[in-house]
């Protein structure tokens, strides 16, 4: 028991200790650090005037300032996050009118560059009761004001704009499905494969608006052609329909048009007066998509699997 | 049944060399039988990462996973993994904060498996990554709102407290190796003389040592229970039927006792035999370890009575849909022969207190593990094809879920990755703590003595 004079084995084993305790505790308290990184420069006594967002002149201290962390992102990535001012999007969907054309399906896979069984809008064969007539319905993404997809993304590359839209940033997107679990609407598709495209098709600039180039392992889903709206035009699907079933407009305005007659109304209204309704209100999910209910249906009975051949995967 | 080894005949005990030599000796050679073992590891980790490495080139699109089973099986085992290492935590603090001393020697196997355990964890989620590339993306653009977040530091987290906790107690026996193990090639002398840290076994070295101890195995518990609560939430923050529960955070955590106590009790008996070590790991252990299985399969069982009997009461619209096909639909083989081999046998057979001898236990165990692993297929999967608007317009194979050759060979790698690491670990640290194994066998006294002894030794 007589060395216990001072050891410098016995000094590194303590400070062994001690870091290994703080090592655990680092860990743990990385994600703070990490979020509260910024610069600051040190407070000189001198104040500068700002102008607020609100239009109001203010003087702060200098050492105040905290410079605006931004992330590097192609323009097309940057203006994609951004809403487009003013609107806020809104789809009304008559299931008395839809024919089952499939016209919609075959617009998105068009504009998106997808393989038929990806379409972000699915028509649906309903029958909610076995005396019921049947039904078809178009599900495109819900645009959810509450959407859970969002929530649960881990890096921010699926988000909710100003003007209501869902978006997806693929360049980001690290393919982890948790939003396809998240999502009770089954809106969500992935790219399990390498999308086939030209080497020159797949270098193309990524438009977040567009979403392609689409890109493997990553999400694709409905935008509700965000490109589309950005110039003034209405979506492809809803473009796309013979038979007047979509309605795409703006809540703020308070109108919806027609995609196929171009006729505009009042939404509040049109969801009034036939008795408007969204999908699971029970999940607080708030979707923006609304449906009229399929009065007078008309369409016959055609087996589910009927289109089965055009959705077939093929396997290289 | 316990043949007594050559060098130590005494039966009663035995001295602090003799403990220290028996517990030694499997370190001194590495046998045929060894290398073997090792190399076919190796063989199935070189063909995972072939059969990965195809995964990386094709896409994900190699496993049977489609957009309506978006999840599969490396979800499954990333859940597995996570549920068996949780018995690092249970065995090495909470037994030890409960002062059960009789699981003692067993604490560094436990320890070994919830590190192998928790590193093919966390190379579970990566597999399951789409753009695996953009893994830097959790950190530079990370949302606190998720719980892959929560995720991704609480088992980064684990990980290094579990590395921590296996290596505080092995000093002392490392500087046991250093003095001891002088015929072992230079890499492994360096390797002990780097890790023993300068031990020499002074009064203030071992008041730090169980100090820090102590610390640790506080500090363990509350990540233990975060990593496997919120490896649950993955799944019940959903609103889908068969995820969406409350109880979803403790259920996972009885499980994980259940399966890492049967991980255990497999190791137990395979190094017992291996390394010669009856002395150390009696039958009393074995008796006790099982003991606890049953325990933990009780408090399981008592979860899964709660999770499937009250929506099967109720019997609403989907969860109806989603227990018709666990019950007699389509899952129900797997589903009864999961509850009743892997839950409900080995819990009736462990009552017995033959059934509690290595040899039965060991097969209990085995069967017990296997339907770990079924269990957590039949949560993460089935639920996926019961989403709220049918399914329709899709390729027919996107209504079913088959793992692919892929997907087995990269599980299978997994599974040989994890015994690799415990295999290489006991290479070179003795699997049952020596120091220990002295301290409860009252014959630390002498440890501490010789300990000093040599120092002077070595110095003069």
């Amino acid at each position: 028991m007589k060395d216990q004079q001072h050891n410098p084995t016995n000094d590194s084993r303590r400070n062994f200790l001690k870091q290994s305790a703080l090592l655990g505790a680092g860990v743990v308290a990385g994600a703070g650090v990490l979020a509260s990184c910024s610069n600051q420069p040190a407070g000189s006594g001198e104040k500068i005037k700002l102008l607020t967002a609100t239009g109001e002149l203010v003087e702060v201290d200098p050492s105040q300032i905290k410079r605006v962390r931004k992330e590097k992102l192609t323009e097309l990535q940057e203006r994609g996050r951004e809403g487009l001012t003013g609107h806020h999007w809104t789809w009304v969907i008559d299931l008395a009118k839809c024919k089952n054309a499939r016209k919609c399906m075959d617009a998105c896979v068009g504009a998106h560059e997808l393989k038929p069984y990806q379409s972000h809008i699915n028509v649906l064969q309903m029958q909610d009761s076995k005396s019921g007539a049947p039904y078809y319905m178009p599900t495109p993404c819900f645009h959810c004001d509450n959407p859970p997809c969002t929530k649960v993304c881990p890096v921010n590359a699926t988000f909710k704009r100003s003007d209501g839209i869902v978006l997806i940033d693929n360049l980001r997107c690290i393919g982890c499905r948790f939003c396809i679990a998240a999502c009770p609407y089954s809106a969500r598709r992935f790219q399990w494969f390498e999308p086939d495209y030209t080497e020159e098709q797949k270098n193309r600039v990524y438009d977040v608006e567009l979403n392609v180039p689409q890109k493997k392992g990553t999400i694709t889903k409905c935008l509700m052609s965000a490109d589309r709206l950005r110039i003034g035009k209405l979506p492809y699907c809803v473009s796309a329909c013979p038979n007047g079933v979509y309605w795409f407009g703006d809540k703020l305005e308070d109108t919806v048009t027609n995609g196929t007659t171009h006729e505009t109304v009042k939404f509040s209204e049109l969801i009034r007066d036939n008795a408007g309704y969204t999908y699971f209100e029970d999940l607080g999910t708030k979707p923006q998509v609304y449906y009229l209910p399929p009065k007078n249906r008309t369409s016959p009975y055609v087996p589910v699997d009927k289109f089965q051949e055009k959705y077939e995967e093929k396997r290289g | 049944m316990s043949t007594p080894v050559t060098t130590s005949t005494l039966p009663q005990a035995p001295t602090f060399e003799q403990v220290r030599e028996d517990l030694i000796r499997p370190l001194h050679k590495n046998t045929f039988a060894n290398k073997l073992w090792i190399r076919f590891l190796i063989v199935i980790i070189i063909l995972g990462a072939i059969a990965y490495g195809h995964q990386l080139i094709k896409g994900l699109g190699v496993t049977d996973m489609r957009d309506y089973s978006a999840w599969g099986v490396y979800i499954a085992n990333f859940v597995f993994w996570v549920a068996v290492s949780l018995i690092g935590s249970l065995i090495s603090s909470i037994l030890k904060l409960l002062h059960q001393n009789w699981s003692n020697p067993l604490s560094r196997i436990a320890e070994m498996i919830a590190l192998g355990a928790i590193t093919m964890a966390a190379a579970s989620i990566v597999i399951d990554m789409g753009r695996p590339d953009r893994l830097q993306n959790v950190v530079l653009h990370g949302r606190l709102q998720s719980p892959i977040l929560w995720d991704f530091f609480v088992v980064n987290t684990y990980l290094v407290i579990s590395i921590i906790l296996l290596y505080l107690p092995l000093i002392p026996d490392i500087a046991i190796l250093r003095d001891r193990m002088t015929d072992s090639p230079p890499w492994q002398r360096k390797l002990y003389k780097a890790l023993s840290l300068g031990w020499h076994g002074t009064q203030e070295q071992w008041r730090l040592l169980r100090r820090s101890m102590i610390v640790m195995i506080i500090l363990i518990l509350p990540v233990a229970f975060s990593i496997h609560t919120v490896t649950s939430w993955l799944f019940a923050v959903n609103s889908r039927t068969g995820w969406h529960s409350t109880i979803f955070g403790p259920y996972f955590i009885a499980g994980a006792f259940v399966a890492g106590s049967a991980a255990v009790i497999i190791a137990m008996y395979v190094f017992r035999k291996r390394h010669k070590l009856q002395q150390y790991i009696t039958d009393r252990h074995f008796n006790m370890m099982n003991k606890l299985l049953v325990l933990t399969m009780l408090l399981y069982l008592y979860f899964n009575i709660n999770e499937y009997l009250v929506p099967g009461y109720t019997w609403q619209r989907l969860d109806g849909e989603h227990l018709r096909e666990l019950f007699l639909g389509h899952q129900a083989p797997l589903f009864w022969l999961t509850q009743i081999l892997g839950l409900v046998a080995p819990i009736v057979l462990l009552l017995f207190r033959r059934m509690r001898k290595p040899l039965p236990s060991l097969i209990i165990s085995i069967f017990v593990l296997l339907g770990a692993w079924m269990k957590r297929m039949l949560i993460v999967i089935p639920t996926q094809f019961h989403p709220e608007f049918p399914i329709q317009n899709v390729p027919k194979h996107f209504l079913e879920y088959i793992p692919t050759y892929t997907e087995y060979v990269i599980s299978a790698a997994t599974l040989a990755g994890a015994m690799l690491i415990i295999t290489l670990l006991v290479r070179v640290f003795p699997v049952v703590p020596i120091w220990e194994e002295a301290h409860d066998r009252g014959i630390n006294k002498i440890f501490k003595a010789e300990k000093t002894s040599n120092i002077h030794e070595n110095e003069a």
